[in-house]
């Protein structure tokens, strides 16, 4: 069987790789999508210590479905919010939106 | 080397490349189709992990309806003009990585479905959806009704935040 570290490892790589997007993109919409990846690569990791520690106990991936709600709401809020300001200022470049920079 | 070995490495590189491609491409339509191709590796994984039912809600939520409201914002915002002829040279590496996903997944689903992994002193059945439905409807009963209260208010969010004022209609 696959050690568990290797999917640490791989979970940790994808993580890293959405937080590098969201620091680094400036459309919005990009940025939206570095925050999936991360919490896909954090539901990597719950169903991977579910499988390795205690399968019998079906915590992991119980906490994996809601993470999948959460992710859900998280993209309908932040879209619909991206929309908003799209509208107010036709730009989603978020070095454009600096109407609260002093 | 095993077969379970290889197919994790395979699918670590389709999922690490694509991760990266959506890091890297220019366009956003572009950066939610890698993405949407990650999702499925992400999806088979769970498969490698015994967890058929993540899998497919993985499927179905994050790579079908996740991506689908992505691209369809990023289509209503109108940020790409996808210009040009469609040049079949670049179609050559998405279509390679696509087949051998595709490859995978089947070859999974055809392994694992048939197989039972039992656990336990009682034997109970690892891929069961039935056992995680009854945790998830008694010991975590509360998160469960706090994540359907947490979608309502989501959803009523999205609906007032993207919902046109009545004066703006008129200009």
């Amino acid at each position: 069987m696959i050690p568990l570290s290797w999917y640490l490892y791989l979970s940790a790589a994808l993580f890293a790789i959405g937080l590098y997007g969201v620091l680094a993109r400036k459309n919005a919409i990009a940025i939206l999508l570095g925050i999936e990846l991360m919490l896909n690569a954090a539901n990597i990791n719950l169903v991977a210590f579910w499988r390795y520690t205690d399968p019998a106990q079906m915590a992991g991936q119980v906490f994996a479905i809601i993470v999948f709600a959460v992710a859900a709401a998280e993209v309908a809020v932040g879209l619909s919010l991206v929309i908003s300001i799209y509208r107010a200022r036709k730009t989603v470049i978020a070095d454009e939106l600096d109407l609260m920079k002093w | 080397m095993s077969l379970e070995l290889i197919l994790f490495f395979v699918l670590a590189i389709i999922a690490i490349a694509t991760a990266l491609g959506m890091l890297l491409s220019r366009s956003a339509v572009y950066s939610a189709l890698y993405l949407v191709v990650n999702f499925v590796s992400v999806a088979i994984f769970y498969l490698l992990l015994d967890a058929p039912f993540i899998a497919l809600s993985q499927i179905a939520v994050y790579a079908g309806a996740i991506m689908v409201l992505f691209l369809f914002v990023i289509m209503l915002i109108g940020l790409e003009t996808l210009g040009g002829e469609l040049n079949w040279r670049q179609l050559v590496w998405p279509l390679a990585m696509g087949i051998l996903l595709l490859v995978q997944g089947v070859f999974l689903v055809i392994q694992r479905v048939g197989r039972d992994v039992y656990i336990g002193q009682t034997g109970t059945q690892l891929s069961d959806p039935s056992l995680m439905a009854r945790v998830l409807f008694t010991d975590y009963l509360l998160p469960f009704q706090v994540t359907a209260v947490l979608l309502l208010v989501a959803m009523i969010g999205a609906i007032v935040l993207s919902k046109r004022e009545k004066s703006n209609q008129e200009a």
